[in-house]
């Protein structure tokens, strides 16, 4: 499961609302909680580096990352997933997606943002211990709402 | 020198994100790591023993890729390397 703040949710469902017809993508910080998943404490918006062909494709700079990283590192998180979104596409991870996807028990949060409006949010755990044996796992998503706290998945 | 290990391969490092690990060069400093945490290897080498093209490494902030002497560049206690995989993909 990926719990995450409301207010965060938000945010990066906005950041694809601000980037279409555009691909977003950012990194979620936090603390990894073993087989009760990851908590987001904090989301870092990232620039995407695939200007050649940004409506379908996203790249973080590692450059960019490196410094993310350092910036968690100080606030005492981990880098615990990362979130883009699919301009008029499902909000399922693509053949692309997995093969470009490295970081082992993170989260992958995909926004499908239709007609410039954020839809349903997904996240996917990738679960594995090597490149070879890697694979996608649906992950609920529990969204905190001030004292509250309700389970979601693809919600809009 | 100090370096940085990314969330997915600190279950190699004994959960630790900095290890230090001593070093002349950049390539010693990896012979040495992967001496100390053997099974970091395969998720950082190919089994040709080249870096893996998704895991990039930056010494402080330069990608050792373009570094003029790159693996072989000489590093002191005080710089940090920190490997960093890649993050992209798209619908």
């Amino acid at each position: 499961m990926l719990t995450i703040q409301y207010a965060d949710y938000e945010a990066l469902r906005a950041h694809g609302e601000e980037t279409y017809p555009n691909e977003c993508c950012g990194v979620l910080l936090g603390k990894s909680n073993g087989v009760e998943g990851n908590t987001v404490h904090q989301i870092v918006r990232a620039g995407n580096t695939r200007t050649d062909s940004a409506h379908n494709r996203y790249n973080i700079a590692p450059q960019e990352l490196v410094k993310i990283q350092r910036q968690a590192r100080n606030l005492g998180l981990d880098i615990v997933g990362f979130y883009h979104s699919h301009p008029d596409h499902p909000a399922q991870w693509s053949p692309t997606d997995f093969a470009e996807a490295h970081w082992l028990g993170c989260s992958y949060v995909i926004t499908a943002v239709e007609k410039g409006k954020a839809a349903i949010t997904n996240s996917f755990l990738l679960l594995g211990i090597t490149e070879d044996d890697k694979n996608f796992h649906d992950e609920a998503i529990e969204i905190e709402i001030a004292e509250a706290a309700s389970t979601q998945k693809g919600q809009e | 020198m100090n370096i940085h290990i990314p969330t997915p391969l600190r279950a190699y490092t004994d959960g630790k994100e900095t290890v230090a690990i001593p070093g002349a060069t950049i390539s010693a400093v990896f012979t040495q790591l992967t001496t100390t945490y053997p099974e970091l290897r395969q998720h950082l080498f190919t089994p040709e023993g080249k870096l893996r093209s998704f895991v990039n490494v930056y010494l402080n902030d330069d990608d050792i890729r373009y570094l003029p002497a790159k693996e072989d560049s000489p590093v002191a206690d005080s710089d940090e390397l920190t490997i960093i995989p890649s993050i992209a993909g798209g619908c």
